[in-house]
């Protein structure tokens, strides 16, 4: 396509073949089935409920009348497979390849819901059939996961029928770069890798750097255990992450851009791969954008596994073809980023609000949020927790809002001890703190971070001592070991920790954690090492007991932690 | 200039500057351990950090540019503590093995436990554990000693541009070795030995074969010459406590006849005898339409390096043996019949700044006397501790003269040991031996100086005579590529695998820097002018070597003797 007119008659003629997914019933399709097709729904075998649904329509002679529609993550993970049935916006769980035939007789074809499939509220008896109707899905508000109830992730028209697009084009035709810049940073947007940083100056500093070419790169290398925000973004919606880039690629000055995503992201990188091939075959990427005389392309680079690559520097080196180690700043990427040139990175989610920023103004995005954390942000719950999965709230949403309302609360009628956000560079949060708005600065204050999203639920049965070990011995083995204090000193901190674990250990102990906490945090290379500490110093500011219990009783009350003797 | 202050004092630097330089522009001292300026600058040890107002965390000063009105504290107990605690950690990684380590007292770790006066580690968690690497004839690694402080690896990769040493695993476990952790013998490590300079502690060393010599001069049955390249006269002092830039030769001798061995010989007189080799060599090349330019071939590391890297260009390399590779031919031929001793019985060690000469001598070509012509070599620091063992106050040694006939030499033998040298004694000899007439000036200043790539033109009789010099294989390369790409109309070119030439070698007194690569060069350029004779062709032991023995240049004994072939080995794929 060659203009924004082309754009808005794509728009206009997909939107009126996707009414029936906003519910208006259609004359020609009886229903639009998405059934969610990320990675965890593939896990719980999504694929072989949508062969056995093919079967019951062309058995029924409706396969004209019904479309499946394979979606990026819908959230919850633990009832996969999941799926919505429109118009009536159904929601189904736990299907089975035996249950595609009574959705199809009995809902599709006789209007009759299938109720042993629908959601049930904890302790209610009546079950929710409407997705909208879901507390887990009422309460979140979606701007980076916008589409994946809507569309196709591998159909375009269906992007560009949700607007898609008309953001770049907006940026394109209407907006000069130094606009552009400014909407960013009055939408208060801060970076969703997790330092929180302001997209709209890191924008800014690189616009104004000098050097040229200049460069835009997507983080997609997320690595925290327990975390899959951006997988769920890259497999469900990848255009939203192109056209933010596109968008940026304008406001500084770049035409190539750089997507880096782990090589254990396979579906991501398949479907990212084919929505930059058709946003190319679309004229929305390469060579003179919507006709504008504006160029841009992106290409995908794949890491090799390394938690390290997600620090930005070190994932530079490594899209430079080198060894995946931090380099120091300064110099920061908007001055010396890929291959020394000025370069913008934002982590995949950073990139996804922007076109949202950008096509509805940064006035309507900041009234989300509180003062200082604007927007929405994508969680992946984990843990001893009754609704894993992704969700994504306004930022200031409190702890026990998302752990006991979105979340369903503890399994077993367990007592919730702790939630642990920001993974291995993160800290734990205790009961008394879930009335805490999660944002950027409350948690900071905590002892813990926002970090990327990741956040794992800790019930009465956790050990702390144990908790700690574990994200210790994540960051031991993800140590590049570039840097002594990292390399050396976070094995130091995991050897004490297992001898307190095993009832080896000793008086003195824990001061010695701190204080090598406290040397690592203010003298390791890159965040890695500088955070790596943060799960042991929150795990004694709020649980020192335990740590005490292991040292002077040699017993670990959750009976978590093998004591020898 | 960028203003900002440093422990309350006022410092004014250019933009761009370090912390860590200007602090020492004003007398303030930060504590380093993998910094090595311009060569490895990576702020990885954590060892030079300090505060800055208004910064999160301690900043490394080592990378860390200045900034307008920027508050710099050197030493606050905080500073100091953590500083303190990251060494304790880089300890508790360490063998610990300082009384039966080779660097011991010379070490950069060592002295830092002093200044920070470590009592204790408090670690006593694991330690790296990886094999000691002793495939090489010339280097050994032994990883458990490694601060991966990365010197090797930069020194490896930029300035030498082999690349034998790499950043392997990650984490506690990382390591610096070839890449797959392969042995060093298998790579392309052209044995230089800057690595080992380089090197903080006692991970990288050269390897010690004065057992060997000292177990040649208690056999009474050994006749033992040795031999020392030029460059030793102005670096061994350093070994044994001296000022670099001191100028030893004479002390040297004496040192050498106390130790024991029979006959003190010099490497400056194969270096004369290689000038008339080699200046005839390229005339041949020049009149008959031979391979030009022709490059040197003193350089062992250079030859390695060649041979991996440029095979295709290996008809450039002069066929003359090195200066010390004639010697052992000669001494176990000439010498050995002039001396009337069975060549079999004479033990043939040499002095060398060197680590890859311990990888020449036993290449398979080097036996042309029949027997392994030079059966050990030592490097400078090796000779240094053999004094101190012997308990040579080396410093106040009356000094000696060389032996004669092998120990004579001239001026343009001397300067051999810097970059720039060959090339200079070539010139004096080529020029007097082409136009017939006396050379007025004799010092080619342009030859001379730490300058990465040399050229100059100079005019012999009726032929302009187009020269390069280079120094660090980095800038070899430069050249060779020039070569391949056929835009090269040099005549003659001088390589020296080491920065500095051999007085920068990889068997130098550790430290060696430039500041001490320049002294060293001073001393050379003065020996040469204490020198009576300064041109190869008015050695008369030369002259004698060759109305005796060898007959003229290029001849049929000199082809036996002090030619040679090479071997074109590729890379690893």
């Amino acid at each position: 396509m060659k203009s924004l007119d082309e754009l808005a008659k794509i728009k206009e003629s997909r939107r009126a073949a996707l009414k029936i997914r906003e519910g208006v019933p259609s004359a020609t399709e009886k229903a639009h089935v998405m059934m969610c097709g990320g990675a965890g729904c593939i896990s719980s075998k999504c694929l072989e409920v949508v062969d056995a649904m093919k079967e019951a329509l062309s058995k029924n002679g409706i396969a004209e009348q019904v479309q499946i529609i394979l979606t990026g993550c819908m959230g919850p993970c633990d009832m996969g497979p999941v799926a919505i049935v429109y118009p009536d916006a159904t929601f189904y769980r736990r299907l089975k390849p035996k249950d595609a035939e009574a959705i199809v007789e009995e809902h599709i074809m006789k209007g009759n819901l299938v109720q042993r499939l629908l959601y049930r509220a904890p302790g209610a008896k009546e079950p929710t059939p409407k997705v909208t109707d879901i507390d887990l899905f009422a309460k979140q508000k979606k701007i980076v996961l916008r589409n994946n109830f809507y569309i196709d992730p591998t159909s375009i028209e269906d992007y560009i029928a949700n607007d898609g697009y008309a953001a770049l084009g907006k940026a394109l035709t209407q907006m000069q770069p130094a606009e552009i810049i400014e909407e960013v940073k009055k939408s208060g947007l801060r970076g969703r890798g997790g330092a929180g940083f302001s997209t709209g100056m890191k924008w800014g500093f690189t616009a104004a750097a000098s050097g040229s070419p200049k460069y835009v790169v997507c983080n997609g290398d997320e690595g925290d255990p327990g975390a899959f925000m951006d997988r769920s973004v890259l497999e469900g919606d990848p255009h939203s992450v192109i056209e933010g880039m596109a968008i940026c690629g304008r406001a500084i000055g770049a035409e190539q851009g750089y997507v880096y995503v782990r090589a254990e992201y396979p579906l991501a990188i398949e479907r990212l791969d084919y929505a930059i091939q058709k946003a190319r075959e679309n004229g929305l990427l390469g060579k003179d954008i919507l006709g504008t005389g504006f160029n841009f392309d992106i290409e995908i680079r794949i890491g090799a596994g390394a938690f390290v690559c997600g620090e930005e520097t070190a994932l530079l080196t490594s899209i430079e073809g080198k060894r995946g180690e931090p380099r120091p700043r300064p110099p920061f990427p908007a001055n010396a980023g890929v291959w020394g040139k000025p370069t913008v990175l934002n982590n995949v989610e950073t990139w996804a609000n922007i076109p949202e920023i950008i096509l509805k103004g940064a006035a309507a995005y900041a009234a989300i949020g509180t003062e200082k954390s604007k927007g929405t942000k994508v969680f992946a719950l984990a843990g001893r927790i009754n609704n894993t999965g992704i969700i994504e709230v306004p930022m200031g949403t409190t702890l026990r809002e998302i752990v006991f309302e979105i979340g369903g609360g503890i399994p077993r009628k367990k007592a919730f001890k702790a939630v642990q956000t920001g993974g291995p560079s993160g800290g734990c949060i205790p009961a008394d703190y879930l009335d805490t708005p999660v944002d950027y600065d409350s948690l900071g204050a905590l002892g813990a971070i926002m970090g990327s999203g990741g956040m794992i639920v800790l019930d009465e049965d956790s050990c702390m001592v144990d908790i700690a070990k574990f994200f210790l011995d994540f960051v031991v083995d993800e140590s590049c070991g570039k840097c002594s204090p990292c390399r050396i000193g976070t094995k130091r901190m995991y050897e004490i920790l297992d001898n307190i674990s095993k009832g080896k250990g000793k008086e003195g102990d824990i001061e010695l954690l701190v204080e090598l906490a406290t040397t690592i945090k203010a003298t390791a290379l890159c965040g890695l090492g500088q955070t790596a500490p943060n799960p042991v110093l929150s795990t004694i500011r709020y649980f020192r007991k335990e740590y005490e219990e292991h040292i002077r009783d040699k017993k670990c009350a959750c009976n978590v932690c093998e004591l020898e003797e | 200039m960028i203003n900002l202050t440093i422990d309350n004092q006022k410092v004014a630097v250019e933009a761009g500057t370090t912390i860590l330089e200007a602090a020492r522009k004003v007398g303030v001292k930060i504590p380093t351990l993998c910094y090595l300026k311009d060569l490895n600058v990576i702020g990885a040890c954590r060892i030079c950090m300090v505060e800055v107002q208004g910064a999160r965390t301690f900043i490394p000063s080592c990378v860390a540019p200045v900034a307008e009105g920027m508050v710099v504290r050197t030493n606050t107990p905080a500073v100091i503590a953590a500083r303190k605690l990251v060494l304790e950690l880089i300890l508790s990684d360490h063998p610990m093995e300082c009384l039966t380590c080779l660097r011991n007292q010379n070490c950069e770790l060592q002295d830092l436990a002093k200044e920070f006066g470590i009592t204790e580690v408090r670690f006593d968690g694991a330690k790296t554990e990886y094999p000691i690497d002793d495939s090489s004839p010339s280097i050994i690694r032994d990883p458990r000693k490694c601060v991966l402080c990365r010197r090797c690896m930069s020194v490896c990769t930029n300035v030498q541009t082999v690349q034998a040493l790499c950043a392997e695993n990650r984490g506690f476990d990382t390591l610096i070795a070839p890449a797959f952790n392969e042995k060093l013998a298998n790579m392309e490590c052209v044995n230089c030995g800057q690595c080992s300079l380089v090197c903080p502690t006692g991970a990288i060393v050269e390897r010690d074969d004065t057992a060997k010599v000292w177990a040649a001069l208690a056999d009474p049955k050994k006749h033992v010459v040795v031999q020392t390249a030029p460059a030793t006269r102005v670096q061994l002092g350093e070994a044994v406590g001296a000022e670099p830039g001191s100028i030893f030769t004479g002390q040297m001798v004496a040192g050498l006849r106390r130790l024991g061995f029979d006959k003190v010989f010099d490497t400056d007189f194969t270096a004369d005898l290689t000038i008339l080799e080699e200046g005839n060599e390229l005339l041949q090349r020049v009149t008959t339409g031979g391979t030009l330019p022709m490059i040197t071939s003193c350089s062992p590391g250079w030859i390695k390096f060649c041979e991996h890297f440029y095979p295709d260009l290996l008809a450039h390399l002069s066929t003359c043996k090195s200066p010390q590779q004639m010697f052992g031919a000669l001494a176990k031929t000439y010498y050995a019949k002039k001396a009337g001793i069975d060549p079999a019985d004479i033990y043939c060690v040499s002095i060398m700044p060197c680590t890859a000469k311990k990888y020449e001598c036993r290449r398979p070509e080097m036996n042309s006397s029949g027997y392994q012509d030079v059966d050990v070599v030592l490097t400078s620091r090796e000779l240094g501790r053999m004094f101190i063992q012997a308990g040579l106050d080396t410093t106040n040694l009356p000094e000696e003269e060389y032996d004669e006939p092998l120990g004579i030499s001239t001026g343009a033998g001397e300067i051999f040991g810097a970059s720039g040298g060959v090339m200079e004694a070539a010139l004096r000899t080529v020029y007097e031996v082409v136009t017939g007439q006396t050379l007025e000036n004799i010092d080619f200043e342009v030859c001379r100086g730490l300058t990465g790539v040399k050229e100059a033109t100079v005019q012999v009789g009726d032929l302009s005579v187009k020269v390069a010099i280079t120094n660090g294989l980095g800038n070899a390369r430069k050249v060779l590529d020039k070569i391949r790409a056929g835009e090269a109309d040099y005549h003659f070119i001088e390589v020296m695998c080491c920065p500095g030439g051999c007085i920068g070698g990889g068997g130098s007194p550790i430290p060696t820097n430039t500041e001490i690569r320049l002294k060293r060069i001073d001393a050379t350029y003065t020996e040469d002018e204490r020198m009576v004779l300064r041109k190869s062709h008015e050695n008369p032991a030369v002259t004698a070597l060759y109305e005796e023995f060898l007959e003229k240049p290029l001849g049929h004994k000199s082809h036996e003797l002090l030619h040679t072939h090479y071997t074109p080995r590729g890379v690893n794929k």
